[in-house]
């Protein structure tokens, strides 16, 4: 029931603040997500203490006559999942604290609305409700990035729309399809996860070979992996900055958790088959956009680009189906969900401050304000991945992982490290370094929300970079759950 | 059975309150004689084994036929709802008698047994709409809508008959069991006139629900008409022609699939493409609608083709058409009233309805979420059955078609769902609403979303 409650209480969230007014409506959302916060904590050690524990697992029948079914429940792996999304959303409320927002009841609402959706897609243990949430989760985050977007946000946002929209619905096909081969034995035919299983094992190459590319499609528009990748820099760039924070810490998530649980073990001959192409696209992926990267002038596209670079690297690990790369790749989604809502905050304080993201323009913030310098550099050094910061673990897994798979590939996925470094570093000696601009005169003081925010994604950086350990078990043992389906 | 009596017996009482002089009252009668009709229908359902062909088996009120009736019915005392204006103007007994009479067809063919009964079916629900089409009396563009479907529906009907007689040379009945029967004993061994006859009916019933290549009147028939008699002929009419297409293709030419599958595929993969492509360019949002009727024709049509699953493929279309007609009423009603205040359909007249009028425009987007097939309403699960039945098939490239296509189609809804919320508003004209829209509203909404979230009563209404 508990697990329940995770759904239950930010969509109730999201119809109280709707009803709200005004400045009352954030802090009701805040209040709200800390809640849920506080609750999935309350299942993480329910979970650890039992993992059998009835709480964790609802299964009512929801269509009966098409074996549908509102099963969710909290494993390792889903329990990460539902961490982060419970803890970026809070961070993501308060880092708005400084912008005015029209309609803000609709706005947070939407916010909460879509983290009912994200937390469905990260539990649920049936096919159709899991398509049913990764749905849904869509269209809060269209009007968050439709009403509250930059300029050519009609045109983008509606671009980032359809690309997705049909991801999912070849998605669709493909569940459907795998449906249509469960119950042979029993004649009742269902969408329980792991009855798509062995739905999916019973098949033949070439129909699993179906199967994999139409899933593989929705997950790699949603990630997104070259060549699906062209509605990404666009939209996060237009987006508000808490739908950009949301788009890039969690949702892309959704991606590649989707590939963990709901295609690998689907599909392990046609993964033999066809894996060096979808890796092999993750990987000139990093290549491509850490190059793009590296010439952006506007730091939020910059974030974009470099986004998609770490996705290519967690897709690849992920693909290359080896404990380590799996592993590896649960510990990077954690990791980049936290950093990169970090540099998003940060490219939101710098065009606030100065007026402006373009690096040209910017230059010698440090003088200015020592202690956003610090910050900025700390969540900067764990999205290089840094040893001691939390990047590394992930990294450091996820090449190891790869190289598993191909030390050629794993030459070209280090390779790109090393890109990762050379714009990092760039963009925050442009930003920070150097001579003072103009546009850093008046740079002042940060607001204390946003300290706030900040110092808890550092305090996380530091905190899981030193001390790995509670996350990495909890991934491990997710990892090797999965990888009992595959093999 | 009782239903089709009683819409017949209100036809009649329509015409009769002209010289009577009771005018005023015969809407709130239509009203209650329509839910009567459905009381009636409900009363008969679930007795299939009792229910007994009438008119030497001309027509039989099963269970599916009934469901289809309901189905019809249900959409006709929503529409009108929305139609209360119309009735207002002079021709009002007029107006009534032909809506019922189109009734009455549509009714019968949900339930014939007989091909004389499929044609006249066909003719009792035309020859109202090409009427009804050309009511606006003083437009020109009405009067070439009405003009323009009399020419190509009796065109239509002509192929039908033709079809029919060539059937008939065939096999000797014009029983649709006699028929089934006789392919079944044939093992294939049938004379070639035969197969011309069952293209000819599949040609005159893509004429009827609109399917490419046989579309080019919908366009301007939908857009010249008066907006109800529109959303009329989106709905009922469409729903009473794929209750035929499907009786005729899933239940007596099933045994020779082999004949008209591909034609039927190809149909489908052109409806897609075209209605698609070009309603996302236009400008009227009556004309967007008229193209995407298209489409969903042309999904209905892929649960025909995916016939050999008849129980799931049956109700797939039964599910869809109530999906699809539910949406369409709630669409049209708030098009009705922007069209009314803004003097155009253009989609520049919906801009900024998100703020003049809140609660129009979040049932508008309902109304095109369920069209464009977003979950959790009920046109999701519409291209949910849709896709089922449609996986097992050997058409597995219609499906890519198909998902191509939604995209495209979620673009032009999505337009509507733009203007509203995010372009500003240009006149000032107020949109207002009568109370009875409102409550139209709240309710097809409501049914749309529940329909969405909870279709399991639905689909074990269906299932008997």
């Amino acid at each position: 029931m508990l697990v329940g409650l995770l759904i239950i209480v930010p969509l109730i969230a999201s119809l109280l603040v709707f009803f709200t007014k005004g400045n009352t409506s954030r802090t009701v959302a805040l209040g709200l997500s800390v809640a849920e916060f506080i609750l999935s904590l309350v299942v993480l050690f329910q979970y650890k203490h039992n993992p059998d524990n009835a709480n964790l697992i609802l299964n009512c029948a929801w269509v009966e006559s098409l074996g549908i079914h509102f099963a969710v429940s909290v494993d390792a792996l889903s329990i990460l999942m539902v961490l982060l999304t419970t803890f970026l959303v809070p961070l993501i409320i308060l880092s708005s604290f400084n912008t005015e927002y029209e309609k803000p009841n609709s706005f947070y609402g939407l916010i909460l609305l879509m983290q009912m959706a994200l937390v469905g897609v990260f539990t649920a243990n049936d096919g159709f409700l899991f398509y049913v949430f990764w749905e849904l989760a869509l269209i809060p985050i269209y009007f968050i990035c439709l009403l509250w977007g930059g300029e050519n946000r009609g045109r983008i946002t509606f671009k980032f729309f359809v690309y997705t929209l049909f991801g999912s619905l070849f998605m669709l096909v493909g569940l459907i399809y795998l449906y249509n081969h469960t119950g042979f034995e029993t004649g009742i035919k269902s969408w329980a996860v792991t009855d798509l299983y062995q739905a999916g094992k019973s098949l033949t190459l070439n129909q699993q070979s179906f199967v994999f590319w139409s899933i593989f499609l929705a997950f790699g528009i949603k990630m997104p992996i070259f060549p699906l990748h062209t509605w990404q820099p666009d939209t996060y760039v237009n987006a508000p900055t808490q739908g950009t924070m949301l788009l890039s810490g969690i949702m892309l998530k959704m991606g590649t958790f989707g590939l963990i649980k709901w295609l690998l073990p689907f599909t392990p001959l046609a993964l033999a088959e066809w894996g060096w192409l979808a890796i092999g696209l993750s990987v000139f992926g990093i290549f491509y956009a850490s190059c793009i990267a590296i010439v952006q002038k506007d730091y939020k596209r910059l974030i974009a680009y470099s986004s998609i670079a770490h996705v290519g690297l967690i897709a690849a690990g992920i693909l290359s189906a080896n404990q380590q790369g799996i592993q590896g790749a649960v510990m990077q989604m954690l990791a980049h969900g936290v950093n990169v809502v970090g540099l998003f905050l940060i490219a939101d304080i710098l065009m606030r401050h100065t007026g402006t993201r373009e690096m040209e323009k910017l230059g010698g913030i440090r003088n200015m304000n020592g202690n956003f310098a610090v910050l900025f550099l700390i969540v900067m050094l764990g999205s290089v991945a840094l040893p001691l910061t939390n990047g590394f673990v992930g990294e450091f897994l996820l090449i190891n992982g790869v190289y598993q798979y191909g030390a050629w590939v794993a030459a070209f996925a280090g390779l790109t490290v090393i890109l990762g470094a050379v714009y990092m570093l760039r963009s925050y000696q442009a930003i920070m370094l150097g001579e003072r601009r103009d546009s850093a005169i008046a740079f002042g003081s940060l607001a204390s929300s946003d300290k706030w925010v900040l110092y808890i994604i550092c305090f996380v950086i530091i905190a899981f970079g030193v001390y790995p350990k509670p996350l990495n078990d909890l991934a491990e043992e997710g990892t090797k759950a999965i990888l009992t389906y595959i093999k | 059975m009782k239903g089709l009596f009683i819409i017949s017996a209100l036809g009649i009482l329509a015409m009769l309150a002209e010289i009577f002089k009771f005018k005023k009252l015969l809407y709130p009668i239509v009203l209650v004689g329509i839910l009567g009709a459905y009381a009636a229908n409900f009363m008969e359902w679930g007795q299939n084994n009792m229910s007994i062909p009438m008119f030497n088996n001309m027509i039989h009120f099963n269970d599916m036929s009934l469901a289809f009736s309901g189905v019809i019915l249900v959409t006709a005392f929503f529409w009108f709802i929305l139609a209360n204006d119309y009735f207002e103007e002079d021709h009002v007994t007029d107006h009534f008698a032909l809506v019922l009479f189109a009734l009455v067809g549509a009714l019968m063919l949900t339930s014939f047994r007989n091909m004389t009964t499929l044609f006249l079916g066909v003719e009792i629900l035309s020859i109202p709409m090409y009427v009804l089409a050309a009511s606006r009396k003083r437009d020109l563009a009405s009067n070439e809508a009405g003009f323009k479907y009399l020419i190509m529906g009796s065109f239509a009907s002509g192929f039908l008959l033709f079809g029919i007689a060539l059937i008939y040379g065939a096999t000797g009945s014009f029983d649709l069991m006699a028929i089934r029967a006789f392919i079944s004993h044939a093992n294939g061994d049938l004379p070639a006139f035969f197969y011309a006859g069952v293209l000819m009916v599949l040609i005159a019933m893509c004429f009827k629900v609109s399917a490419a290549p046989f579309h080019f009147w919908a366009p301007d028939v939908y857009e010249g008409s008066p907006t109800v008699i529109t959303a009329l002929m989106s709905t009922i009419v469409k729903t009473a022609a794929f209750a035929a297409f499907m009786q005729l293709f899933v239940i007596v030419f099933g045994g020779i699939s082999e004949i008209w599958s591909m034609v039927l595929a190809v149909i489908i993969a052109l409806s897609l493409i075209v209605s698609n492509i070009t309603a996302a360019t236009q400008q009227s949002v009556k004309r967007m609608l008229a193209y995407s009727s298209i489409s969903h024709a042309a999904f209905m049509l892929m649960a025909i083709l995916a016939h050999t699953k008849s129980f799931a493929s049956i109700n797939a279309i039964l599910y869809y058409s109530l999906a699809y007609s539910i949406g369409s009423i709630s669409a049209f009603t708030v098009l009705y009233n922007v069209s009314k205040a803004k003097g155009s359909s253009n989609i520049e007249a919906f801009n900024g309805l998100g703020k003049r009028h809140p609660f129009m425009a979040a049932c508008m987007v309902v109304a095109m979420l369920s069209l464009a097939g977003i979950p959790v309403t009920a046109g999701f699960f519409a291209k949910y059955f849709v896709f089922t039945v449609m996986i097992g098939t050997t058409f597995k490239w219609l499906i890519m078609l198909a998902i191509l296509t939604s995209a495209v189609g979620v673009y032009y809804y999505f337009k509507v769902i733009i203007a509203m919320y995010f372009k500003q508003e240009d006149s000032h004209e107020e949109v207002k609403m009568e109370t009875s829209h409102l409550l139209l509203l709240v309710l097809t909404s409501l049914f749309t979303i529940a329909l969405g979230v909870v279709p399991n009563y639905l689909i074990e209404i269906f299932s008997n």
